[in-house]
């Protein structure tokens, strides 16, 4: 049985439909040719100045060195020898404090910033005139644990400050001009801009590889990625991140410091009492005096050798006519 | 109100009682997470987890006592649980709404009765017999129990997916075995396109159960043969097709009341009548049975033939669990410990670590944020039937009044000197020794004899005896891969010490 032919008609209509289809499938394959395969390359990363968060310098009121166990009081008198928060922060600036939350452990064993310690500067800040008050770290452990668990998290709430926690998409990859080590790596770039002024709080702990982390390893924490390798390279990712970041103010808190198993401690047997609160505008000085809480001096810390070299700082922080204050026990 | 109407109510709720129940899985205080949410309830009511653990311990664990509730009222009144209860059935009875066409007399031939239904019979006597193996038994429930199933999907599927998205969890969360629990769950419920319900009718071994209990169900579906005019519409919308409009199969009725909403004629009674339009035990054969009893004899050891087993010690499970031969004989698979974990160490098991084995949990630690954080005790408290014991605090760390027994020790952490960056390449790193949560820390340090540049190189080394297979190390580890230390289950608490 023969079948029926379709009509000339159909045909051409058919025929025009198969024509569209085909010239289009080879448009789209021309449009879209590439010849070359594709290539590896590094890409640089977004190129950054060093980010300035300081205020003019004020002839001896750059460090204050202040005696007392109590951390509250401690860090309000430290603050006011320098000429009080309002020479830090003017009405409506946002503020970006960076403790260290490195660790989920609970204030008492220090590891990490005391809550107490938080708690005051948030209430300074806003006494000043502070906008908001943001707090960012990105921890080594889980980070919403360390928040919680170093009490960082209800310190912030019950002040009105805003916790950033390090999500992915707020890194970003950075090269800091000069640096051979920050290059196109994702730092903790989206609170660092949300503000205009910066404080970084730490505490005094021993640190195997660094030989003690303070101020200026506290910056660690604002590092993205696979962020371990820098400790083939401790001193120089410590002086990088430094040039970096140019704070506002540095509180040091060596209230109780960790003398063993830093950085992570675990046990109040690691800690010892100095009663010691400093603030600063100089991290390297800062950082020069904490080292002598752990019996230690500036040559053995190569980074602030290192640092004071590239004129970040001083390590001979009695140059700077520190301000002593000691507070009735 | 219709009673269907209820019925609806009544599938709605549990529904959305148990996605709420899975969202608040999180740890934290505020009230859409853990603090004080009775979360394991749906997986406490399954008498399926309660039967294969009291067939595998001998023992019925004190929580799953409540899936005696359950297994009475169905007793009493019929299977209950499915129609109206579980979260699962209501899924597939939404998505077989929306799958098929309205016509009646379509719908009549969709819900037809079918021999194959028995399988889930069949299937539910295999898993019982892998469970009454006796000293060799495993527990093999919770790979097809629709609770701990459902359980799973949400928790180590929907929810992780929505929260990678929408940013909730401030790290993502990351499940392993993700293409398996996606495959499985899509391809349940897109069964329903097939046949509604297919699941229900013929996969769940839950559903079989109840099937067989409610044989002396006190009320029963009856059709009224004066009434009835034969218009065969009750079969039409039937969820369990058990045809009533024919002899109603009682096993396959799922209480769902369809056929006394759509009998025009009042002929379909859910009373105490003498059912001789009904037949109350499954069409099972005894052939059958016992091709199912062989298959379940054969299924254990060849799942065991894959070379993995409890004998090997290899798995790094959560702190507090139980030793490896009884932990198979407990875990439920549900997953709620790898949903609940704040630090997402836990994941489900693929088959590399052992077919019998497949979604246990056990510890990743270069998944994750960090290991297994010293301070908690999450997954020990939310594990239903106790295979992660509930430790305290103090018995964890070994303080108070198990500081004669020291900490509970996952494993010991190994290094890898061949990849090892001071070991193998003479590049200071000591990451691992500065992670370590312990005091005194379990990683100490020598210097390398021959001194490097003006710095001496300093070398990490474990001590075996303080460390306690937390991972902290291995997640930091800078060194790709699997990391250049890595934690093994070597000398973990639940079984033998590694030193003699």
């Amino acid at each position: 049985m023969t079948q029926n032919k379709i009509s000339r008609r159909d045909f051409i209509l058919r025929s025009t439909k198969a024509g569209i289809s085909a010239a289009t499938a080879a448009a789209l394959a021309g449009l879209l040719y590439e010849s070359n395969p594709a290539k590896i390359s590094p890409q640089s990363g977004h190129i950054v100045e060093p980010m300035d968060y300081s205020v003019p310098p004020i002839a001896g009121k750059t460090i204050s060195i202040v005696t007392g166990f109590s951390r509250s009081a401690a860090v309000t008198k430290a603050v006011e020898l320098l000429g009080g928060m309002e020479r830090f922060i003017k009405p409506g600036d946002n503020i970006l404090l960076k403790p260290n939350v490195g660790f989920s452990l609970p204030p008492r064993v220090c590891a990490t910033t005391h809550p107490e310690l938080i708690a005051q500067t948030i209430k300074l800040c806003y006494k000043a005139g502070a906008k908001k008050v943001f707090i960012t770290d990105n921890p080594i452990n889980d980070p919403k644990s360390c928040f919680e668990l170093t009490e960082i998290a209800s310190a912030a709430q019950k002040n009105n400050a805003e916790i950033i926690m390090p999500r992915q998409d707020y890194f970003k990859s950075v090269t800091l001009k000069g640096a051979e080590l920050i290059a196109n790596w994702p730092i903790l770039y989206e609170p660092l801009k949300k503000v205009n002024k910066v404080i970084g709080i730490a505490v005094v702990k021993d640190h195997k590889t660094s030989g003690a982390s303070m101020l200026m390893k506290n910056w660690y924490g604002l590092l993205g990625g696979n962020r371990s390798i820098f400790h083939q390279d401790i001193n120089k990712i410590i002086v990088e991140l430094a040039t970096l970041i140019k704070p506002t103010l540095v509180i040091l808190d060596g209230t109780q410091i960790m003398v063993s198993n830093g950085p992570t401690g675990g046990s109040e047997s690691d800690l010892k009492q100095t009663d010691t609160m400093i603030a600063s505008c100089d991290q390297v000085a800062a950082d020069s005096f904490g080292a002598s809480l752990l019996g230690l001096t500036p040559d053995d810390l190569p980074y602030l050798v290192k640092a004071e070299k590239l004129g970040l700082g001083t390590t001979d922080y009695k140059s700077l006519n520190p301000l002593y204050a000691k507070l009735r026990e | 109100m219709k009673i269907t109407t209820s019925r609806r109510i009544s599938q709605i709720f549990f529904f959305v009682l148990f996605i709420w129940l899975c969202v608040v899985t999180t740890v934290g205080e505020k009230f859409w997470q853990i603090h004080g949410w009775l979360v394991n309830f749906f997986l406490y009511l399954d008498p399926l987890g309660a039967i294969g653990t009291a067939l595998t311990t001998h023992k019925l664990y004190a929580p799953l006592f409540w899936s005696l509730i359950t297994v009475i009222l169905t007793i009493l009144i019929g299977r209950f649980f499915c129609g109206i209860v579980c979260p699962f059935g209501a899924l597939h009875q939404f998505v077989s709404h929306l799958a098929h066409g309205r016509k009646k007399t379509e719908l009549i031939t969709l819900h037809k009765y079918h021999k194959v239904q028995n399988i889930k019979y069949y299937i539910l006597f295999a898993i019982l017999i892998i469970a009454a193996f006796g000293k060799y038994s495993s527990l093999q429930c919770g790979l097809l129990d629709p609770i701990s199933l459902l359980t799973r999907s949400i928790n180590l599927l929907i929810l992780p997916i929505i929260d990678n998205l929408a940013k909730i969890s401030a790290t993502s969360r990351f499940y392993q075995t993700s293409l398996l629990t996606l495959t499985v769950f899509l391809t349940f419920v897109l069964l329903n396109f097939y046949k509604p319900r297919f699941f229900c009718l013929y996969i769940c071994p839950l559903g079989a159960l109840f099937g067989i209990i409610n044989r002396f169900a006190i009320l029963r579906i009856n059709r009224n043969l004066s009434k009835c005019t034969d218009c065969k519409l009750c079969n039409a919308h039937c969820q369990g097709s058990c045809q009533p409009a024919e002899t109603v199969k009682l096993s396959e009725c799922l209480l769902c009341f369809n056929c006394l909403d759509d009998c025009k004629f009042n002929a379909i009674d859910f009373d105490t009548a003498d059912a001789k339009t009904g037949q109350v035990s499954p069409d099972l054969s005894r052939r059958g049975v016992l091709a199912a009893a062989f298959t379940g004899l054969l299924t254990l050891p060849a799942l065991r033939l894959f070379g993995v087993s409890y004998k090997d010690n290899n798995l790094l499970r959560p702190p507090g669990a139980i030793p490896e031969k009884d932990f198979i004989k407990r875990c439920l698979k549900c997953g709620q410990c790898m949903r609940l974990c704040p630090t997402n160490v836990i994941q489900p098991a693929g088959i590399e670590s052992g077919l019998e084995n497949l979604l246990t949990p056990v510890m990743n630690n270069r998944i994750g944020s960090s290991g297994c954080q010293l301070d908690c005790v999450a997954c020990g408290y939310i594990c239903p039937t106790a295979t992660i014991r509930p430790l305290t605090l103090a018995e964890k760390l070994g303080k108070g009044d198990f500081s004669s027994k020291g900490p509970v020790k996952i494993g010991t952490a190994y290094v890898n000197r061949s990849t090892c960056l001071p070991w193998a390449f003479g590049r200071p790193c000591l990451v691992c020794q500065e992670n370590c949560p312990v005091s005194p820390k379990a990683i100490y340090t020598r210097p390398n004899s021959e001194p490097q540049n003006e710095t001496t190189l300093l070398l990490p080394y474990v001590d075996a005896n303080l460390c306690i297979g937390c991972g902290i190390c291995q997640h930091e580890c800078p060194v790709g891969s699997k990391g250049a230390i890595i934690v093994t289950p070597d000398g973990q608490s639940r079984e033998n010490r590694l030193f003699l």
